[in-house]
């Protein structure tokens, strides 16, 4: 995938898939040490060891839950190809965390890329999941948490247009403030 | 998260969208897009994006929901379209070029791209 932000949202896909009703996505790009963090967390079914361990063969998958497919083999080759690694922790009935380094200034680090649309792919699911994101890069802070949203809502739902302009915007605006100085 | 100004935004959308609700989730378009690790892979992503712009842009009403894989990878990225009270019809191998002349002539115009259409889903079954 050529740019980071389709791996995520193909992680947090996985989490729909297995059933989560919260996925927490943190990207810590912390430029000091030249590392880029990437982390999501669900609380969908979750896996067994046998199977953690199995997801990152490409010539596996659950097929029939489709809970993983050829996603996180090719994430983890991006992270391996860039002086990172990409571990999973998992516990059936609890949830999986998948976690993803790289080293930022890596020539062959793919560009983090469209993160607003990944997170709206998320948002305008068929099956209502909640989000909580956390973008830091440097000092600079972008958090974000749809169950917030849905509790300012009420009974209208993430989908409704007029809401999902609002979603949009705010993620875009959310993300650009990361790549320019404060003002204020 | 977003700034005070922003929420309170979004108490006026509550207010103006709990008028309508039933109309718009009853009557209204839906817009379905495929968003497992082929339709991902495929460019479903940069898809819905072109979509949500168009519908914004043209400022058309229509709800927009992505979905898991269905099986069908090879003839991603996947676009359902589906308007109340005709049948639902599915775009294979969407691109964000599409987008355009597909919002313009099956949602405002009423006709399907019979091109691109895969098949059409009524209460017959599939066509």
């Amino acid at each position: 995938m050529r740019e980071l932000s389709l791996h995520v949202l193909d992680v947090m896909e996985n989490a729909i898939e297995a059933g989560a009703t919260r996925i927490e996505v943190r990207i810590d790009e912390d430029l000091g040490a030249d590392r880029l963090t990437i982390e999501v967390a669900d609380n969908g079914r979750g896996m067994s060891k046998e199977m953690t361990q199995r997801v990152l063969d490409p010539f596996f998958t659950t097929r029939k839950t489709r809970h993983v497919g050829l996603g996180l083999p090719l994430f983890a080759a991006a992270a391996r190809r860039c002086d990172g690694d990409l571990t999973i922790e998992s516990e059936p009935g609890k949830g999986t965390r998948v976690r993803a380094t790289f080293r930022h200034s890596h020539i062959d680090r793919a560009p983090l890329g469209d993160m607003p649309s990944a997170l709206m792919a998320v948002l305008l699911s068929g099956r209502p999941v909640d989000l909580a994101y956390v973008h830091r890069v440097g000092e600079a802070e972008f958090a974000f948490d749809s169950a917030e949203v849905r509790r300012e809502l009420g009974e209208v739902p993430l989908t409704h247009p007029a809401v999902r302009q609002w979603l949009w915007q705010t993620l875009r605006e959310g993300e650009e403030s990361l790549r320019t100085k404060p003002s204020d | 998260m977003p700034k005070i100004k922003s929420l309170e935004e979004l108490k006026k959308i509550r207010e103006e969208a709990q008028k309508d609700l039933r109309v718009r989730t009853e009557t209204g378009t839906r817009i379905i897009i495929g968003m497992g690790t082929c339709g991902i892979a495929a460019g479903a992503r940069d898809v819905m994006h072109a979509i949500l712009n168009e519908l914004a842009r043209r400022d058309i009403e229509a709800h927009v929901e992505t979905v898991g894989c269905i099986g069908m990878c090879a003839k991603e990225p996947l676009v359902d379209i589906e308007q109340a009270g005709k049948p639902r019809v599915t775009y294979a191998n969407v691109t964000p070029d599409m987008v355009p002349r597909l919002i313009e002539e099956h949602l405002v115009k009423g006709r399907v791209v019979q091109e691109w259409a895969l098949g059409r889903l009524d209460s017959k079954g599939i066509q």
